[in-house]
């Protein structure tokens, strides 16, 4: 296993699409939670949601949400944040269709 | 069925265009999402899991083939090419996009229909009968007063900010299909000496505090009924509590406060605002109602019957069994469209599925369709001699399972897959219920059976009166799901009772086999439904086929 610790991202939706999306440092968003900047600093992680707070114009909804810091990526800890990162179920809609 | 009016015409316009000023405003970044987050909702506009949510009503469930193409349309042009129908006679589109909202509801508008109050703290898309205006077993067609319903409540100055949702259910019959003791007003027409009126039920509702509905009035009169509505809502918009959100359902008035006390303050509201209705409600009642004539029915003289006709296929004869009501004109049929096939997401079309209907509808069934709460298409006025065709027709579009009122039937709100507040996913579980018992061919067996499945405690799935209850939830860090059993949604509606610790994603559809396989040891016979045999021998033996290890260590 390659679980190192309880991390961090900071995670929102598009405000056009409304598509999950992660910020990834500097300041940009990405739609694959493999690609987010995993936070493991408190300090860090306040300043990183007031950044994504700060762009109402391209972002809705930001917080802070757990993840597990693998060697190839950060993964959803909770199932909650896992269906958000992958999308449906039922149809192979949203980031599937990528 | 109603045609809009110049002023629904102008009203609906208007709001097109307000909304897409306030998109525009928003997407300029002149409105910050604070300011911008109740007005999408005033227009039906929801932010979900993965995507926006358009939710889009279906007063009382009714849609002609225009509507039901143009919703194909939405669907295709703006979406991904489905349309997902709801427990609330709503349609949702899972995946538009912000800025393609405004034109969405314009091509609503272009054909009648609206997103308006299909969110916050107002009176939501009024629902009625599925069957309204066919069924046999109706005194008259609930809908026109559903319509004058949904014209007094659309922006109604009084009731734009209630304590909480407000969901009003109507139905012309007896055999109540439109859950009215589940709402938080509940209409169910009625006759006293010769005249029409409606029993008024009250304080109905699912969600975390599941209640049955109290009778407010045996019998209010037609005559009365606007402005008998109009009392109770303003009672309760001054009486429902406002300090928590969790308590401000028209139940929880009620039962607090007690009917009696309720009753009171409705009745001295109501002598007080009687007079100012004047008698317009009843003039526009009578205009509305010349719009729902009744199709020029045709006569037909050859009645097809399923065993008539050597042609017919096995096929055909499962689905005349489970997919057909009785319609009030000799003659004529009630089909039910089953959005349900094993394996498929309760409640969606696919664009083309849709097409399908409208097709279907305009050449067969009178141009009419209507939505269930159930999750299903109807074709309420069908000639039997063209049951047949129809058949093939759905074949051809693969709507023809038939499994109405069966297992596979199955309610299952969006749960995690798409909605912000589920706890759980439904729509696996469903899949999953409805593969296995397709694959075990246990279904007609089982008969008459209703499963429904919520993916969270506010009940979207009205677990709490399926005869088979399932609700998701959180159980430290996974998906656990929660059995009730003996849940009726009819005429005696019954809230189901919990039969012990939830089981696993992987346990569920293992558990649901143990029990109804259980269940066709224990009944009586054939003609005894689950719902009956639960009845009869109580939760016990149910529960110990649900928890076998628990039998053992006892």
């Amino acid at each position: 296993m390659s679980v190192t610790a309880i991390s961090k991202v900071v995670t929102a939706n598009d405000l056009r699409s409304g598509e999950v999306l992660y910020l990834r440092f500097p300041h940009s968003w990405t739609p694959e939670l493999a690609r987010a900047s995993v936070i493991k600093d408190n300090d860090l992680a306040k300043a990183s949601l007031a950044f994504a707070q700060g762009q109402p114009n391209a972002v809705v909804g930001a917080y802070l949400s757990d993840v597990i810091d693998k060697s190839d990526g950060p993964k959803a800890s909770h199932f909650r944040e896992r269906f958000r990162s992958t999308g449906p179920s039922n149809y192979r809609h949203g980031k599937q269709e990528l | 069925m109603y045609q809009y009016s110049r002023f629904d015409h102008e009203f609906i316009a208007e709001r097109v265009a307000q909304f897409r000023a306030q998109v525009a405003r928003r997407l300029d970044g002149s409105l910050t999402e604070d300011e911008f987050k109740p007005l999408r909702l005033m227009n039906g506009l929801y932010l979900q899991l993965h995507a926006y949510m358009l939710r889009v009503a279906i007063p009382y469930g009714t849609l002609n083939s225009r509507q039901m193409r143009q919703l194909a349309m939405i669907a295709e042009r703006w979406d991904k090419g489905y349309g997902h129908f709801t427990t609330r006679q709503n349609i949702q589109f899972n995946w538009p996009k912000l800025e393609d909202v405004p034109v969405i509801l314009q091509a609503l508008a272009d054909v009648e229909m609206h997103a308006i109050q299909t969110s916050g703290n107002t009176v939501r898309n009024v629902t009625a009968d599925h069957f309204a205006g066919a069924a046999a077993d109706e005194l008259a067609d609930p809908r026109p007063i559903a319509e004058l319903i949904r014209q007094w409540s659309t922006d109604h100055p009084e009731f734009q900010f209630l304590p909480r949702k407000f969901k009003i259910a109507v139905t012309g019959s007896p055999n109540d299909r439109a859950v009215t003791r589940a709402h938080d007003i509940g209409l169910r027409m009625t006759k006293q000496d010769g005249l029409r009126g409606f029993e008024v039920i009250v304080g109905g509702g699912l969600g975390r505090t599941p209640m049955i509905g109290k009778t407010l009035s045996p019998f209010v009169p037609l005559d009365d009924l606007l402005p008998y509505l109009e009392a109770v809502v303003s009672t309760y918009n001054l009486l429902g509590r406002r300090d928590n959100k969790y308590k401000a359902r028209i139940k929880i008035t009620t039962h607090e406060n007690g009917i009696e006390e309720i009753k009171q303050r409705v009745e001295a509201q109501f002598a007080k605002i009687k007079l100012r209705f004047a008698g317009a409600d009843l003039q526009l009642l009578k205009d509305i109602e010349q719009q729902f004539a009744p199709p020029k029915f045709r006569a037909s003289s050859e009645p097809v019957e399923a065993d008539s006709a050597p042609a017919q296929s096995p096929a055909f004869r499962a689905w005349l069994d489970t997919n057909i009501s009785a319609h009030k004109t000799p003659g004529y049929a009630i089909v039910s469209v089953s959005l349900k096939k094993p394996g498929a997401t309760p409640g969606d079309a696919s664009a083309d599925q849709m097409r399908a209907l409208a097709e279907i509808a305009r050449n067969f069934g009178h141009d009419e369709l209507r939505i269930s709460h159930e999750q299903n298409v109807i074709l309420p006025h069908v000639l039997r001699t063209d049951l047949p065709q129809v058949f093939q027709a759905l074949r051809q579009a693969d709507l023809a399972a038939a499994n109405i009122g069966l297992i596979s039937d199955i309610i299952a709100c969006p749960g995690m897959d798409y909605c912000a507040l589920a706890t759980a996913r439904s729509i696996p579980v469903a899949q999953q219920i409805a593969t296995r018992f397709q694959a075990l061919k246990l279904e007609h067996d089982v008969g008459p059976l209703k499963l429904k499945i919520s993916g969270c405690i506010n009940a979207c799935g009205h677990h709490h009166v399926g005869h088979i209850g399932i609700l998701g939830l959180e159980k430290a860090g996974v998906e656990s799901y929660q059995i009730t059993l003996g849940g009726d949604a009819g005429a005696e509606a019954e809230i189901g009772t919990r039969a012990g610790p939830g089981f696993g994603a992987d346990e569920i559809v293992p558990a649901i086999e143990r029990l109804l396989l259980g269940y066709l040891q224990l009944r009586l016979d054939r003609n005894e439904s689950f719902l009956e045999a639960y009845r009869r021998l109580g939760l016990a033996p149910f529960k110990a086929l649900l928890y076998p290890q628990a039998r053992k260590a006892a």
